[in-house]
């Protein structure tokens, strides 16, 4: 196997992949948020509470391949309990990382696991891919639409 | 047939990717083209190049002659005698538009209802549903079966006094799926209704004969029968087109302009506003004649051989799904694979040189009515070879290894 396929499929990819972590509806949400990549289909959805500007809890479901699942995945595990306001700087770090170039030392600190996303900026067309729970994430943060209201955000 | 004099009119097929030989089996996306019709279009570019239908000059005469003549290329290779039914348009997505746009408006009445398909692509589907909503139409859906193939017993129970039209796609993009076009045009006839069908992968992969199926209108593209994007065509009988208002308005598709009031040409110029796709369409004339230049049955013959044994060898493999088993299948195999999404397939497989589509093929509904969220589908072309199918499979087993 090539090892540059490796860089994509890292273990630990693969392991969020077939292990989703928060991968559940919440009881009681305050912000849903759909993100639809309408090239491809993939879909998810996004459930958060957001109280005193933290991210309390956070789950998601959806449908997609092994890079939109464990960036979801990943995603959840990395902003559960932060303050809004870092899970949108993390947001950014991680995606100047796949669309401008290699982080800096300052991102990857920030970044952590995440960093292992870094090879999706090799395969272009898989860029939407892991940014898809992200700018769902985003646009719920930034949503002031009062629930039952489900937003939706598109990647196109 | 000499497959490797015929892989060799291709020059696209001849290169590597990631370091390993191309295998091209993306061609429902987009077929290579033979040399023929690069060098028709650079012949125009080099030589001829200038507009058509109103220079006095021998470039404009030598171009117009050339783009012209493509008309009547269409119209025998689909079985039609009268060269002015072929409308150029960009592509079947145009062609498709076309009709909506102008059939529909003129001749579609508030309650009556659009016949499509389960299994249409989004072009033959979204322009209905644009209609239905500014005319007041309803819009109807044959169910697909189990085995991606058409009801025909509830088309025929469908169609009836309301029905104003019926599109449908000839061959599935998504599944392979060939339609029984006969039946489906003698169901309307009986109620006196037009057929329009969506060819786009019929063109490349099926004989066409629009006067022997009886239909009304039949839609191509250029780009999906080996040449260039962007040329296509509308055919429509006679009495159908002359009965349709122009589509868009503009330039070339006029005898009169005054501030007061302008009159039209009659088909196929009405429809034709603007400066066309001169080497595009060029391209597609070229293309038809390359598969004149050919034994074009024997070539299909090989094509139907490699995708049947594609859908044979997959189906034989371990957590491979196929997605539609129709007993008519022509140019494609849809297939799933245990829990790998079709995108990690795709990418990982296009590292082992091999190029296949994957997602939803642009036709939605018809993934929901196979529930399947997207799928794989390798695609042929007359070029291809059952050694292609055996890297395939191969590459399908490296994408079970890295992925678990």
């Amino acid at each position: 196997m090539s090892s540059d396929l490796r860089d994509l499929y890292q273990e630990l990819i693969l392991d969020h992949q077939k292990r989703p972590r928060n991968y559940r509806k919440l009881e009681a949400p305050n912000r849903v948020m759909r993100g639809v990549n309408p090239l491809c289909g993939d879909s998810l959805e996004l459930q958060l509470n957001v109280e005193d500007g933290v991210v309390k809890d956070i789950g998601f479901e959806g449908s997609g391949c092994a890079i939109s699942k464990s960036s979801a995945s990943m995603m959840t595990e990395r902003i559960k309990g932060k303050p809004v306001a870092e899970a949108l700087e993390i947001f950014g770090r991680f995606h100047h990382m796949l669309t401008e170039g290699a982080p800096s030392e300052a991102d990857e600190e920030a970044l952590g696991k995440l960093a292992v996303f870094a090879g999706v900026r090799e395969y272009p067309a898989r860029v939407k891919c892991a940014t898809l729970a992200w700018q769902t994430l985003k646009a719920a943060l930034e949503s002031d639409a009062p629930l039952p209201d489900v937003g939706n955000v598109s990647t196109e | 047939m000499n497959l490797q004099k015929l892989r060799s009119d291709f020059p696209g097929l001849h290169q590597d990717v990631h370091g390993k030989t191309l295998v091209y089996l993306d061609n429902a996306a987009t077929m290579q083209k033979p040399r023929a019709v690069l060098d028709a279009m650079e012949k125009y570019f080099v030589e001829d190049c200038a507009n058509v239908h109103r220079g006095v000059h021998l470039l404009s005469e030598r171009a117009t002659k050339s783009f012209e003549a493509v008309r009547g290329k269409i119209a025998k290779f689909i079985g039609s005698k009268d060269a002015n039914e072929v409308v150029f348009t960009k592509g079947v997505t145009d062609a498709i538009n076309l009709v909506a746009h102008s059939f529909g408006r003129k001749h579609l009445e508030k309650g009556q209802e659009i016949i499509i398909s389960g299994m249409e692509h989004h072009s033959n589907i979204v322009p209905w549903q644009i209609l239905a909503e500014e005319k007041g139409l309803t819009l109807k859906v044959v169910p697909v079966t189990d085995r991606g193939e058409l009801d025909l017993e509830a088309y025929a129970k469908m169609i009836g006094p309301k029905t104003g039209l019926v599109s449908m796609v000839w061959v599935s993009n998504a599944l392979g799926t060939v339609n029984p076009v006969k039946q489906i045009v003698d169901l309307a006839k009986a109620h006196d209704v037009p057929v329009m069908f969506d060819g786009a992968q019929a063109l490349p992969h099926v004989p066409i004969d629009v006067e022997a199926i009886g239909c009304d209108f039949f839609a191509g593209s250029g780009h999906k029968c080996y040449g260039p994007t962007g040329a296509g065509f509308l055919w429509g009988k006679k009495k159908r087109l002359e009965s349709m208002p122009p589509y868009q308005g503009g330039g070339d598709m006029i005898v009169s302009v005054t501030f007061e009031k302008s009159t039209y040409r009659e088909p196929p110029a009405r429809f034709e506003a603007g400066t066309p796709n001169i080497a595009g369409i060029i391209g597609l004339g070229a293309a038809i004649d390359y598969l004149g230049s050919i034994d074009l049955a024997a070539a299909r013959a090989h094509e139907d051989d490699v995708t049947r044994y594609c859908a044979e060898q997959l189906s034989q493999t371990a957590g491979i799904k196929l997605v539609g088993t129709p007993t008519q299948r022509a140019g494609a195999v849809s297939f799933v694979m245990d829990d790998i999404h079709p995108h990690d397939i795709g990418t990982i497989l296009d590292r082992e040189g091999v190029a296949i589509r994957t997602g939803h093929h642009c036709a939605q509904p018809l993934m929901a009515r196979m529930h399947v969220p997207a799928t794989a589908r390798a695609s042929f072309g007359i070029y291809n070879t059952r050694e292609e199918v055996d890297v395939l499979v191969g590459g399908l087993k490296k994408v079970r290894e890295l992925m678990g």
